[in-house]
């Protein structure tokens, strides 16, 4: 078995203990509904995930995650739904203010996580800007599409599946994809081999801004409506789940598929401890737990790869 | 005679106040074999860094236009660097994606796949290397072969100019031997080959032109026939002193033991060089860090540590890049440098001037980043900084990878006189002459202490015969 997939191991095992949890919880969660129920809010944290990842692979970190999908979210609920020509627009700029900021941090060597700290004051100004009070509605198509019922299996699992697949293609088997993890693991290299490491660490932005707006986009396709801090969360939830998905904080080393798996095993945490009726103060705390439970598992693997 | 693969016309490069090249002119043919020598900060890495494109002289000319990695890259000039320069967290393949920018878009890590093993298979037959296999996985040899096998290879057009900078170094003597041999059989091609070594007998044995720098500049430049290894040395400007004669059998206390799974224990006495020999990546790293684990301390730092390490990976696990030299230099020492947990400047600074004369470090201000170094020099800044600790033992871990023949002999006597004031040394190195140096001599094959050398015993045929006894 390569390292890669036994790095695998380990969330695909925590996923299942948890979904085994809950099930024996609460039997009627495992049926067509309630596992829609359980992991629709899995979808955009998913796919905020991912776009963490790809920060992640080139060695930054994007501390204005959170901030950046509830702008989205913002814009989704007003503009996209009120004049879509200007929505779009707003949202490709952002795009682009990713690429950006990617040859900021690269040609001043900036920090990431000081950048994208400012950035995220900018990006909560704007969203309050834009949707000063809750509200805002979804437009009906992204309503329709995040509802929609597909037989045998809900839509959360095969969206899940969907980004994971995509996500996979695009990191782990395109160009691009190796360019930008080879980026995180040896720059000198890639600048040797002439492939330039500025447009390189853009596109890595580009891509993650491009996955953190399906992120805005889905998560105000379940809500309906949208707030200004609606996904705050999201920051620190896409780090934990990168990382709780076998990705590294540097070196480049990151999976797509783990990150996915992260994702739904964090969602899957808050509920399971709804069921055990764990007091909501006590959730956080136990979600850390969580955590370090599955973290410490992987350390353990660790060690027995390299006593092997 | 055909044109030249490329050609530099006298170029320049100064960082700050170090001039690296100085009025350097070189052309390359094709079919020859270059060999360059030089002492540490002689300019052969800048050399290499300009003809691979990734820094531009400020003044001469290279290759006739404006000329950078890319170009350098379209004219078939390959690098094989002397720090290892993969992406450890990437496939072999995807390495190769990486290396070759000219590989398709689509079904490229099947075509990436092949050329990879076939340049290995042709290099390196019987490398037992897998191309899905992560980089991160292999070891140190596997991952010099693998860049050497990219550099040979190609997708489209075969590389003209392939640049080896060290590639020996962490190989044994039989994987050196088939780079070798396939360097003659690339040549034989119409291929050119600019061969850095500081072992000479490669350079003699392989090369057709010699060419020897010195001070940034070229110094002798002749077909390889007319030097012998006693004028090469010469001309390079250093003196090959004698190495400092054996003393007699130490018999002090043990201060270090240790038993291993399999073969014979471990023991180190007191003001002992111990050699541990073999071929590369045979376990002789391993015990070293568990000797490193059993003696120092786990989680509080110990004001006389018992144990000190100098690493030969110093990029992996040696300095801190982004500190001053002086700052490298001091870190181990620091409990002893401080009064209440403060450190006294004063004597950091003392303690630094003293060792920078001591072991002769080439920099004007120990201010200096430590990358303002030579490889050679920042090896030596390691040094430094473990025989100023006071621990009664110094684990070395291959420290001499790259270095000249000059510092070595300067940190050959250093090692020496430390030894005869009480000093234990722990010292794996891949090199033959070094083991000429030790006490004693331990010989490691296939993670296990296979023989024991003492004194007299210790010679290269010696060291040979116990790391392929039973091999076929």
């Amino acid at each position: 078995m390569t390292p890669d997939r036994l790095r695998l191991l380990v969330p695909v095992m925590a996923l299942a203990a948890l979904l085994a949890g809950v099930f024996y919880m609460q039997p009627r969660a495992a049926s067509y509904n309630g596992l829609n129920l359980l992991l629709n809010l899995a979808v955009p944290i998913a796919l905020a995930t991912i776009a963490q990842m790809l920060i992640m692979a080139v060695n930054d970190l994007d501390l204005s995650m959170g901030a950046f999908v509830s702008f989205v979210a913002c814009v989704t609920a007003t503009y996209l739904k009120d004049a879509p020509a200007l929505g779009l627009l707003i949202l490709a700029a952002s795009v682009v203010i990713y690429a950006g900021l990617g040859v900021i941090i690269h040609l001043r060597n900036l920090p990431a996580i000081v950048v994208t700290l400012g950035m995220s004051f900018v990006w909560t100004g704007l969203a309050v800007l834009i949707l000063p009070a809750p509200g805002g509605s979804s437009p009906d198509w992204l309503r329709g599409l995040m509802t929609v019922k597909p037989p045998l299996v809900p839509m959360a699992i095969v969206a899940s599946v969907l980004i994971a697949l995509v996500a996979h293609l695009l990191v782990m088997r395109s160009t691009l994809g190796v360019r930008i993890r080879a980026l995180g693991g040896n720059a000198r290299t890639v600048a040797r081999s002439g492939t330039s490491v500025i447009a390189t660490r853009a596109a890595a932005y580009a891509l993650a801004a491009v996955f953190a707006i399906l992120a805005g986009m889905a998560l105000v396709g379940l809500t309906t409506s949208a707030d200004a801090n609606i996904a705050l969360r999201y920051t620190l939830l896409s780090i934990a789940g990168v990382i709780l998905g076998g990705g590294e904080f540097i070196g480049g080393r990151v999976s797509p598929i783990g990150a996915v798996i992260g994702a739904l095993t964090l969602t899957l945490a808050g509920s399971f401890l709804s069921f055990l009726r764990i007091s909501p103060d006590w959730q956080i705390g136990a979600q850390g737990a969580i955590l370090i439970l599955v973290l410490a598992l992987r350390l353990l693997f660790n060690r027995l790869e390299a006593r092997r | 005679m055909q044109d030249p693969v490329l050609q530099v016309h006298d170029i320049a490069v100064r960082f700050g106040e170090v001039t690296a090249l100085d009025g350097v002119s070189l052309t390359i043919a094709p079919g020859e074999c270059i060999g360059l020598v030089g002492h540490n900060g002689a300019g052969k890495s800048t050399l290499i860094s300009v003809l691979n494109g990734s820094l531009t002289p400020q003044r001469g000319t290279v290759g006739g236009q404006p000329y950078d990695v890319a170009r350098a890259r379209a004219l078939g000039v390959r690098c094989v660097f002397q720090e290892l320069s993969l992406c450890p967290n990437l496939t072999i393949t995807e390495n190769t994606r990486i290396a070759h920018r000219d590989l398709p878009v689509l079904g490229w890590r099947k075509l990436a796949r092949r050329i990879v093993r076939d340049s290995l298979d042709a290099i390196f037959p019987g490398h037992g290397i897998d191309a899905r296999a992560q980089v991160g996985e292999l070891s140190i040899a596997q991952r010099q072969m693998v860049e050497i096998a990219m550099a040979f290879s190609s997708p489209a057009a075969p590389p003209r100019l392939v640049i080896l900078d060290e590639p020996t170094s962490s190989l044994d003597a039989g994987l050196a031997a088939q780079l070798l041999a396939h360097v003659k059989r690339f040549i034989a091609q119409d291929g050119a080959v600019i061969l850095v070594s500081h072992i000479l007998d490669e350079i003699l044995s392989t090369a057709t032109r010699i060419v020897v720098m010195k001070d940034a500049r070229i110094v002798a430049e002749r077909p390889a026939g007319e030097f012998t290894q006693a004028s090469l040395v010469q001309a390079m400007g250093s003196s090959a002193r004698e190495l400092t004669a054996r003393r007699a059998q130490i018999t002090g206390d043990d201060v270090l033991s240790l038993s291993l799974p399999h073969g014979l224990p471990f023991h180190a006495r007191k003001g002992e060089i111990v050699g541990l020999a073999g071929l590369g990546g045979h376990g002789q790293t391993r015990m070293l860090l568990a000797l490193h684990e059993a003696h120092a301390p786990q989680w509080w730092p110990a004001a006389t540590p018992a144990v000190t390490f100098v690493a030969g990976d110093r990029r992996l696990n040696g300095t801190f890049d982004l500190w001053s030299i002086l700052k490298n230099m001091t870190a181990a020492a620091l409990p002893d440098l401080a009064r209440y947990g403060l450190i006294r400047s004063g004597e950091e600074t003392a303690q630094a001037a003293t060792w920078k004369n001591r072991i002769a470090i080439r920099t004007p201000d120990l201010q200096n980043p430590i990358l303002s170094l030579s490889g050679g020099n920042q090896q030596k800044v390691l040094f430094a900084r473990a025989l100023a600790t006071r621990a009664p033992v110094v684990l070395m871990d291959d420290p001499m990878r790259g270095v000249d023949i000059g510092t070595k002999q300067e940190v050959y006597r250093i090692i020496r006189d430390e030894a005869d004031r009480g000093r234990t040394f722990v010292w794996y190195s891949t090199e033959m002459e070094e083991m000429g140096l030790c006490d004693r001599v331990y010989v490691f094959r296939e993670g296990a202490i296979v023989a024991e050398l003492v004194g007299d015993e210790i010679s290269e045929h010696a060291i040979l015969a116990a790391s392929f006894k039973g091999a076929a």
